[in-house]
């Protein structure tokens, strides 16, 4: 795909979602555009991660569209959606590292079953690389139960970043970190963006890591997006509710 | 007198709410049994059309034979002693004492060997099935399987239902090896007959009629253990409680299934 400025790569029309009575999505119209960081914003509950699952088809919406480039998610087929999930790479809120391999195996995996033609020596290379971007190359050869609920994040994060996808969706990248590494992973998001011009949608609740990464701000309320803009638009912003956010 | 008929009532109370309990269950096993089903669809659809993934499935044979093999040898020596022990006396009286081998060796082989093996896995392999696959599951390792462009159900499924498929039976055959051999010690408790001796009598009375069903029927028993144990973990609810309950009702379903398939087995094979 040729790579315009503000090209769209993910366009979002009045998506709705519901798990039984409890309507979470309720018409949400939102846009990524091309080599950009969107940062999503919201209550705990208020459906940010329910959201980028139906952007990867975890979860099946109820009615609306997902457009990822040229490929329609409702009703899309498995080759389609194969592509699809190529070309993003997520982040899980839980991190989502599979117990039974080690941290080496964990990163194999993502890497070998998303990328092919990789030789074992260029794999390995990757790997020990995408680990020092995350500051744990220490622990390649551990099991995820020897590692502390932050360092499975960065684990997480490293696993998503050796494949090097086109676009990002970040579930509450720097969660439980402590400041200095909260401040380092905002950076990695930052210099991921410079370095291979991808885009991102980063949910999260830190508000220095917003004022770091964000290019872009929708806060989600009530199934809808509230509102959209710039980060001088959301600090200078009147309203208490989004003032609340940033206090 | 007013005690006596509360007392009544609560008794009918309680009658009813016991039969409505079982209607319950009764209800909710067989929608299991009709949901196993047409998981085993989904399963038999990826089987044949993705790639099969062969490293994963010996991992599971492995795991599947060195988790259950030490308890499958205590228990088949301690049936095959008992066994011997119990049925002795009766045949004494009949003076058939030498009949006692090729008894104890066609019931085991029959009847105790596939079923026991079948229920000390669905205890031990069924339920680690279900908590394994239910944490990857409540943890979103399921789901990020799925991103990464692989299919779970190719990955983590099929290999466990085929590599219980194929070990069950093959615990089996040993579970009775074992089994014959404790019928042996038991009935050199009292006698002195060499392991020769004994192995010619039993296998004189054993017929081919005894072994071949018994082993197709342990394929199946292999299946609905393997198939339970993903089923429930697969399927497994959001939250950390669902783990516990997915182990749980894995080896509950299995247990019951397999005795229904059992009793299916035994009627088929009998019109023969
Ligand atoms: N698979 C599911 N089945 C049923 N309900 C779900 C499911 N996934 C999410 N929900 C519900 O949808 C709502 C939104 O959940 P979601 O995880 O998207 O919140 P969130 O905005 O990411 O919150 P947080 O900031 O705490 O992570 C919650 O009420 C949750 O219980
Ligand atoms: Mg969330």
């Amino acid at each position: 795909m040729e790579k315009k400025a503000n090209n769209v790569l993910i366009g979002i029309n009045d998506l709705k979602k519901s798990f039984g009575d409890q309507k979470v999505l309720d018409g949400i119209n939102l846009e990524l555009h091309d080599n950009e960081n969107l940062v999503v914003l919201g209550k705990s509950g208020s459906g940010k991660s329910v959201l980028i699952k139906c952007i990867v088809s975890l979860l099946k919406h109820d009615e609306g569209s997902i457009k990822v480039g040229e490929y329609e998610l409702t009703d899309i087929n498995e080759e389609d959606l194969i592509e699809v999930r190529k070309k993003i790479g997520f982040l899980f809120q839980s991190a989502a590292l599979y117990d039974s391999m080690t941290v080496r195996e964990n990163l194999t995996f993502a890497l070998s079953r998303l990328k092919e033609g990789f030789s074992e020596e260029e794999m390995n290379n990757k790997i020990v690389e995408a680990l020092e971007n995350v500051g744990m190359p220490d622990s390649i050869d551990k099991m995820p139960s020897e590692l502390s609920g932050g360092m499975k994040k960065r684990i997480g994060l490293a696993r998503t970043l050796v494949v090097n996808p086109d676009i990002i969706l970040y579930d509450e990248p720097t969660t439980g970190l402590d400041p200095v590494t909260s401040h380092e992973i905002s950076n990695l998001i930052n210099d991921t963006k410079g370095k291979f011009k991808n885009s991102s949608i980063i949910i999260t609740h830190d508000i220095n890591c917003v004022k770091t990464v964000a290019d872009r701000i929708a806060m989600i309320k009530d199934g809808k997006v509230y509102k959209v803009g710039s980060l001088e638009a959301f600090i200078n912003d009147d309203d208490s509710y989004i003032q609340s956010f940033f206090k | 007198m007013p005690d006596k008929l509360h007392n009544q009532e609560e008794s009918s109370l309680n009658l009813n709410s016991f039969l409505t309990l079982i209607k319950d269950k009764s209800n909710s096993f067989f929608i299991d049994v009709a949901n196993v089903i047409e998981y085993l669809q989904t399963v038999l659809r990826n089987l044949f059309t993705k790639t099969f993934e062969f490293q994963e499935f010996l991992k599971q044979c492995y795991q599947i034979g060195n988790k259950s093999v030490g308890l499958i040898s205590i228990t088949g020596i301690i049936v095959g002693l008992v066994l011997t022990i119990q049925s002795r006396p009766a045949l004494v009286e009949f003076g058939a004492v030498a009949m006692l081998p090729g008894m104890v060796a066609i019931s085991i082989i029959r009847e105790m060997g596939p079923v026991i093996t079948a229920l000390i896995c669905a205890g031990k392999i069924g339920s680690s099935m279900g908590a394994e696959l239910g944490s990857m599951r409540v943890t979103e390792q399921i789901d990020a399987m799925e991103v990464s462009n692989t299919n779970p159900i190719n990955f983590l499924i099929i290999p466990r239902v085929l590599a219980a498929t194929v070990m069950i039976p093959i615990l089996t055959l040993y579970a009775d090896a074992i089994g014959i051999f404790g019928s042996w010690l038991g009935i050199n408790l009292k006698d002195n007959v060499s392991l020769d001796l004994f192995i010619n009598q039993a296998f004189a009375q054993v017929e081919f009629i005894d072994v071949f069903p018994a082993v197709i029927k342990t394929f199946f028993f292999g299946a609905v253990i393997g198939l339970v144990g993903c089923y429930k973990g697969y399927n497994a609810g959001r939250g950390t409680e669902s783990v516990g309950i997915a182990a749980n009702s894995a080896v509950v379903t299995a247990s019951l299934l397999l005795i229904i398939v059992d009793l299916i087995a035994v009627q088929i094979t009998d019109l023969f």
